[in-house]
């Protein structure tokens, strides 16, 4: 899963640029930029009121916008896949787009679909990290399994926990 | 990290590379990887961070922000920070050609010590070029108001840079015609930097303009005046030998390495090096003499007039620290990185010492040197690493054994020598060879080495494939050390690697097929050279008209834009392997690598393949060839003997083993 650090984002939108750069034809920064349909990214760098954040799909377990989706354009390959988008099959009815609780799908008008993070699973299958995690410079974006999360969390509450009693202890 | 093969093309830095990595010392590649990747706002040149209203940055594709908070474009944010680094470049350049100024000027008035006046012919010239009477006045009395009179070209707020007056005609018509004709050194520094202050100016035209008039205030100005002076304090460079590489450094002796760029300090080092005293002291501490060599531009400057050895290029100042051989590294500016003081850590007995007010390093021991004691400073530091020389770990030392033999000292003075033989001391005979068609024409190949192309790679390449294309090239800087390494820059080279035409040139002169015209401020040699050629006659009254190239194709620093913006605007087509950071700008990009030609006689192009650039530059040739109407080029290229891409012969050994 993607992990967002808060703390860390500097709001550089290094992930806004290498994932548009990610879905386009050449993957090539200087040759992209003439591009034509433009590069769009999938992820957007948000500005919180103390905070920026970089937002994209959560890849939801019980996902609406696959729920919602009259085409079946929005579909899981199997049940740890991501959320993807057969473009094919897109009518862009947007459905999806105002059933998204995070605001993360949008349309492409130029292309006649929406657009959304695809985790990259390119790049997965071949061993590499999603494009915005590894051009984050700070960390801030990070790509771990579920388990290790929760074993993350799971130690830093135990430290705090220990913290505390041996403040309660002096 | 990535095998050797593809950090360089040089066997001892290769060695030296692979034993940093088996120390697990880290080195330039190994952060250049940590540093991936890099940002793609800064390499396409829009982010900006002129004001604190910002930083803005605008989105390449279209999709956000295509204005800054102020309004700034794309376009202008893209030359505004072109302009910044133009200027930055040229302070550079300029601010060496002011030490060397001042030194000059103290040695005429007899306070420096240890120097003297070497270079009267040339003194003598530019006197006389100056309007200064040399009748009757001794060499330091000219000396005098010569250096005054070049002082004053800094501080000059308006009309015309004296030195911008030896273009040719037609080049001096063109810059006033665009309204970039430099005024005074300094004055286009600061005029440029305050057309960047938010809300001046944002019309990318004339911030290229700007870009153009500061450049040309570099090399028609302070560059001009460092190569100037420098050959009459320290002497007139003359062709001679001398050796390239790691394998210089010596076991038996004290190792010195003079590193960065003026050569005040250093020519007073080279001097002091050679008294007895200094010799006595050697001997004192069981080493059997004293070894002194030079990285970067300081190298060549003390290379082409004491035959000093070249230790290597940018990317090699590491690498001689690794080597644990080195007893004192002494550095003044430019190009020095702070890396090299965690290299030593407490791992090496090198000391190293910085010596320029202008750049303090953490780590280093910084004593600063002072030119009215030049002498009693140069015999100071000698000393200082002499006494070091009981604290080298002999376990510790690895010494590569590569070292190529050299000729470097060519001037456009002595050029003339050179190609005249000694009765016809003149142009002619390059200018007939260019026109009878043995001679393509000439390129220029110069520039920094750059982590993102293999080291000494793109050089190489592009120097084989001008070469063997009859195409004679001249070198400056980390390009001319690079080509020194690889054994060009000996006569010899020519067998082995010029066409027929330009072999036939090299017999008949007894030069080596590409020359080593000195530092990256002795790029002003090569418009001088260009404006010799534009005198002889026969190729046309513009540097526009000649058959002449430049390139860079391993740039990296600020210095090498201002040098690429006054060669282009001289007249001349220059070749770049990375792009300029303004890539985000489709106007500003199509300009320079375009429209400019029409403006100023030259253009850019930005190629990254150093053998593809080569072919540019052939083509232009051609193309210049064409219009002066020249006969054909008399021979057919050499065979080709390229190295190929060094990834690529890595993966191919990789999979056979």
């Amino acid at each position: 899963m993607l992990v967002v650090r808060v703390d860390r984002c500097l709001g550089c939108r290094s992930c806004e640029l290498a994932c548009a750069l990610e879905h386009t034809a050449s993957r090539d920064l200087e040759q992209a930029i003439y591009e034509v349909p433009r590069p769009r990214a999938r992820v957007k760098v948000s500005q919180g009121a103390e905070f920026a954040i970089p937002l994209q799909c959560r890849q939801c377990e019980d996902a609406p916008c696959v729920a919602i989706c009259p085409t079946r354009a929005l579909h899981r390959a199997d049940q740890d896949s991501p959320v993807f988008l057969d473009h094919d099959r897109c009518i862009g009815c947007t459905w999806c787009v105002l059933a998204c609780p995070f605001g993360v799908i949008t349309l492409d008008p130029k292309g006649h679909t929406v657009i959304k993070c695809d985790q990259c699973f390119e790049r997965v299958e071949h061993g590499e990290l999603p494009a915005c995690v590894s051009a984050c410079p700070t960390g801030a974006l990070q790509f771990k399994a579920i388990e290790e999360v929760v074993a993350e969390k799971r130690e830093a509450s135990l430290l705090q926990i220990e913290r505390s009693l041996s403040v309660d202890a002096k | 990290m990535a095998g050797s093969n593809r950090r360089s093309v040089d066997p001892a830095a290769c060695q030296m590379f692979d034993l940093a990595c088996q120390q697990g010392q880290e080195v330039v590649y190994d952060r250049f990887e940590a540093m991936q990747p890099q940002c793609g706002f800064g390499h396409l040149g829009i982010c900006c961070r002129n004001c604190v209203m910002g930083p803005c940055r605008i989105d390449p594709f279209g999709e956000g922000p295509q204005e800054g908070i102020c309004g700034a474009t794309a376009d202008t944010i893209a030359a505004r920070n072109l302009v910044r680094s133009t200027a930055v470049g040229a302070s550079a350049h300029s601010d060496h050609g002011r030490d060397v100024s001042h030194a000059f000027l103290a040695t005429a008035r007899g306070q420096a010590q240890g120097y003297s006046i070497k270079g009267i012919t040339k003194l003598k010239a530019l006197a006389q070029e100056l309007g200064i009477e040399v009748e009757g006045a001794t060499p330091e009395e000219i000396a005098e108001k010569v250096g005054e009179a070049v002082l004053e070209e800094f501080g000059r707020q308006e009309d015309t840079l004296r030195f911008a007056k030896r273009a040719p005609e037609k080049v001096q018509a063109r810059w006033r015609e665009m309204g970039v004709m430099p005024r005074g050194v300094d004055r286009e520094v600061v005029t440029a930097l305050h057309r960047t202050h938010i809300g001046v100016s944002n019309e990318w035209k004339h911030l290229i303009k700007t870009c153009v008039q500061t450049s040309l205030s570099d090399g028609w100005g302070g560059s001009m005046i460092a190569t100037d002076l420098s050959d009459i304090l320290f002497g007139e460079p003359m062709p001679r030998s001398s050796q390239a590489n790691l394998g210089v450094l010596r076991q038996g002796e004290v190792n010195i390495i003079i590193h960065g760029h003026e050569p005040t300090l250093s020519d007073a080092i080279v001097a002091a090096a050679q008294l007895d005293e200094i010799q006595a002291e050697c001997e004192k501490v069981g080493a059997t003499g004293l070894n002194l060599g030079g990285i970067c531009c300081t190298a060549n400057e003390v290379l082409m007039r004491h035959g000093i050895p070249l230790v290597g290029n940018f990317l090699q100042q590491e690498l001689a620290l690794l080597t644990g051989a080195v007893e004192l590294m002494i550095v003044d500016v430019q190009c020095i990185m702070p890396a090299l003081s965690k290299i030593v850590g407490d791992k090496y007995h090198t000391k190293l010492i910085s010596t320029s007010p202008n750049a303090m390093f953490e780590g280093f021991e910084h004593i600063e040197f002072d030119e009215n004691k030049a002498m009693d400073s140069a015999k100071d530091l000698l000393l200082r690493g002499i006494r070091n020389f009981a604290n080298r770990d002999r376990s510790k030392v690895v010494i590569p054994d590569e070292k190529s033999p050299l000729v470097a000292g060519f001037t456009t003075e002595s050029i003339f020598d050179h190609l005249g033989g000694r009765y016809r001391p003149s142009y002619r005979p390059l200018n007939n060879g260019i026109i009878d068609g043995r001679l393509r024409g000439v390129a220029g190949v110069v520039g920094c080495n750059n982590v993102k192309i293999t080291h000494d790679w793109g050089h190489l390449e592009m120097v084989k494939e001008l070469l063997r294309h009859d195409v004679a090239v001249v070198l400056t800087g980390c390009s001319a050390i690079a080509c020194a390494k690889a054994g060009l820059l000996d006569p010899e080279a020519a067998e082995h690697y010029a066409g027929r035409g330009l072999k036939q040139i090299c017999d008949a002169v007894g030069m080596p097929p590409c020359l080593h015209v000195g530092s990256c401020v002795d790029n002003s040699r090569i418009l001088t050279a260009c404006t010799e050629m534009v005198r002889e006659g026969g190729l046309g009254e513009d540097i526009a008209d000649l058959p002449v190239a430049g390139a860079a194709p391993e740039w990296m620093s600020e210095k090498a834009i201002s040098i690429a913006f006054y060669v282009v605007t001289s007249g001349v087509f220059t070749v770049i392997g990375e792009p300029l950071p303004v890539l985000g700008s489709k106007k500003v990009t199509e300009y320079l690598t375009d429209g400019m030609e029409k403006d100023y006689g030259g253009k850019f192009a930005f190629e990254r393949d150093p053998i593809k650039g080569a072919q540019l530059i052939i083509e232009h040739l051609d193309k210049k060839r064409e219009a002066l109407h020249l006969a054909p080029m008399m021979f057919a290229p050499r065979p080709t003997d390229t190295l190929g891409k060094p990834w690529e012969i890595e993966e191919a050994q990789a999979s056979v083993a």
